[in-house]
């Protein structure tokens, strides 16, 4: 059996398609670092359930792979990574939209 | 150009209309994503990694001046002040939230423009070559015959849910530059004892199995090009496998079933579905036909084009890779390089976009072209206009003089913007770029064509480039494949592995460590990358890549 290894659970939002993460007080974040880092595979599930419900906030709900940081949860897939932030060519999407 | 009939004008907005209902139902819950999605993707409209994109259809890559503007307007508007040209003729707009863009339909429709079969398993955009009506080695303007595919295939009830999607290519001369051997469909036009008709390809594409076409039927006469079609169709439709994704395409139909049989099934077809047609196809071919009149050229003496040549090097070095031969010797085809140095491959600003446009309307009869390498084409400028034309695109920086050589790069968005792709492209091609023009010898290479796909789908023909690089995701790294001695011409070949990949950083210097190793065993400056290889074969080109001791291979 291969041990579970922590989880966010992340989104696009449903007007806009921003990337959202969800948060331990049920929020929706545009901040990696604020979303809820779930250790545990049975909790990750129903947050899972939890956030695709709400098919009026937000689309594709899925578990992404994070780790802890010093502000927070810390994405590891590089594809994660560039979700934070937006594309490299250009200076839109979170990078811009967003002061850090 | 042709223009939309009344029957095309209802259809597309009705097509507007019946999605800003569905928006509204998605929004106010009354469609959940799962009933929305295929919806939303019949209309052009996908989810990516940051935002939504539309994905727009340019008809086999030809749009005119006040559509051009329109695209501007929209980018302005409802997107961030650009658009994104992509290898099938279709411009995408990266960032429209989801509430706008039943308004960006209807601003499509209001210049008869639309997003319908961008997407979904169906008869895609029909592409053509961005040279047709225009070239020199034309036998006919292929369009018309584009436009009636596109009218026959448009929302065409049998052929909504075919196995998987389909694309068609379709060129009017021998030298093949709508990559036809790499289509579902591919249709060159050839002469047969004074009589035109189409060599008819199938089943050739890139994705993650590449194979090149096959003829299945030397000379169709022009008039049965739509039963024939439809037949082909026809017989994909029921064999084509549902059970497996990545078997779906026709490529493995045909490979499965075996080209005889196909041919044979495909006749069988034919002979029951042509009869059906009555001529009524032909009739509206004729009506087509007439919407693609060449322009009325003009006789004007092309001195001061040839003065200016010999005295202005950079012009001279912009006519000498950007200009391409017309059917009419005082005229040139104009390819604008949407690939400056450092910049994305096929991005062009809405500013960009309407100094295109101007200079269409100026010096161009009107007419624009989208290359499915990524440029934007003049199709029609009198050499003496050449000049202005030129100071023009300077001043809008897309007076890049690059066509063909090193840096005239296909990228796929990659992980940049694509919810599918495995890695980056764009960055790659920019920064392969801008190496090559700091050392200033894209010149001395010559005609070089790399393509940079993000994934294995292979939307950046990385499988027919001169040098092919593919981005993949090893072990949650971007590695890079890189594929040598493709060809995405008449003589189609898929390129050869040359091994393990390499790591982000460490592309760049591979492609320099090839095309080096290409100048240093050329036989002549004459002798072109894609000979040479062909003369040397791969190993010359793995030692180069493999044999210093310092790569980071993984």
């Amino acid at each position: 059996m291969s041990r579970f290894t922590a989880k966010v659970v992340t989104a696009n939002d449903l007007r806009l398609g921003d990337v959202v993460y969800l948060t331990a007080d049920d929020r929706w974040t545009r901040l990696h670092h604020e979303a809820e880092l779930i250790d545990d595979e049975a909790h990750a599930q129903l947050r899972l359930l939890h956030a695709a419900a709400q098919k009026l906030v937000i689309v594709g709900a899925y578990l992404a792979d994070a780790k802890s940081g010093p502000n927070g949860p810390e994405p590891v897939h590089f594809r994660e990574t560039f979700r934070t932030r937006g594309p490299s060519n250009y200076h839109h999407g979170k990078q811009a939209d967003l002061v850090a | 150009m042709y223009s939309y009939s009344d029957f095309d004008e209802s259809f597309v907005r009705a097509r507007v209309a019946q999605f800003t209902d569905q928006v509204e139902r998605r929004l106010d819950g009354s469609l959940t994503e799962d009933e929305f999605r295929p919806l939303r993707l019949m209309n052009g409209l996908y989810l990516q990694l940051h935002a939504y994109m539309l994905r727009v259809a340019i008809p086999y890559g030809t749009i005119s001046p006040h559509q051009m503007r329109q695209l501007a307007l929209i980018a302005d508007t409802w997107d961030k002040g650009y658009g994104h040209f992509t290898t099938r003729q279709n411009i995408q707009f990266n960032w429209p939230k989801l509430p706008d863009v039943p308004a960006i339909l209807g601003a499509l429709a209001d210049v008869e423009m639309h997003a319908i079969q961008t997407s979904g398993n169906c008869v895609r955009n029909v592409t053509a070559d961005h040279f047709a009506g225009a070239a020199a080695d034309e036998i006919a303007d292929p369009r018309p015959y584009a436009e009636l595919l596109r009218q026959w295939s448009t929302d065409h009830p049998e052929f909504q849910f075919l196995p998987r999607k389909f694309k068609i290519a379709i060129t009017g001369a021998p030298n093949d530059r709508a990559v036809t051997k790499a289509h579902d469909i591919g249709l060159r036009m050839v002469k047969l004892n004074g009589e035109t008709g189409f060599e008819v390809i199938v089943g050739g594409g890139l994705g993650r199995t590449p194979m090149v076409g096959m003829v299945v039927r030397d000379f169709l006469p022009v008039a049965d090009l739509l039963p024939y079609v439809e037949s082909v169709l026809s017989v994909y439709n029921v064999l084509g496998r549902r059970d497996n994704k990545y078997k779906a395409r026709i490529k493995i139909t045909l490979h499965e079933t075996g080209r005889d049989e196909i041919a044979r099934m495909i006749e069988e077809r034919f002979a029951e579905v042509k009869p059906l047609f009555g001529g009524d196809d032909q009739r509206l071919l004729a009506d087509i036909a007439q919407a693609f009149a060449p322009p009325a050229f003009r006789n004007a003496p092309i001195g001061a084009y040839d003065a200016f040549y010999q005295a202005d090097p950079v012009f001279r070095a912009w006519a000498d890779t950007n200009l391409a031969a017309h059917r009419n010797d005082q005229y040139a085809i104009v390819t604008v390089s949407i690939k400056a140095h450092g910049q994305t491959p096929g991005d062009a600003t809405s500013d960009q976009m309407r100094v295109l446009a101007d200079l269409a309307e100026t010096y161009g009869h009107g007419d624009l072209r989208i290359s499915h390498e990524q440029n934007v084409i003049l199709p029609h400028v009198h050499k003496s206009d050449l000049p202005a034309v030129h100071a023009a695109l300077v001043q809008a920086g897309l007076g890049t003089a690059n066509v063909g050589l090193i840096s005239d790069i296909i990228a796929c968005p990659g992980m940049d913007y694509c919810a599918l792709a495995t890695a980056r492209a764009i960055p790659v091609a920019q920064e392969i770029a801008t190496r090559f023009n700091d050392l200033k010898l894209e010149h001395e290479v010559g005609p070089l064509k790399i393509k940079i796909s993000g994934c294995i789908n292979a939307c950046g023909h990385h499988h027919v480039g001169h040098i092919g690089i593919l981005g993949l995701d090893r072990a949650g790294v971007e590695n890079y494949q890189i594929t040598l001695g493709g060809d995405g011409t008449e003589d189609a070949v898929i390129g050869e592995k040359t091994g393990p990949g390499f790591a982000y950083d460490q592309v760049v210097p591979a492609i320099e460590r090839i095309v080096m190793a290409y100048l240093g065993l050329r036989s002549e400056p004459s002798e072109t990358f894609l000979q040479a290889y062909r003369r040397v074969g791969i190993g010359p080109f793995k030692s180069a890549l493999y044999d210093t001791g310092a790569q980071d291979a993984a």
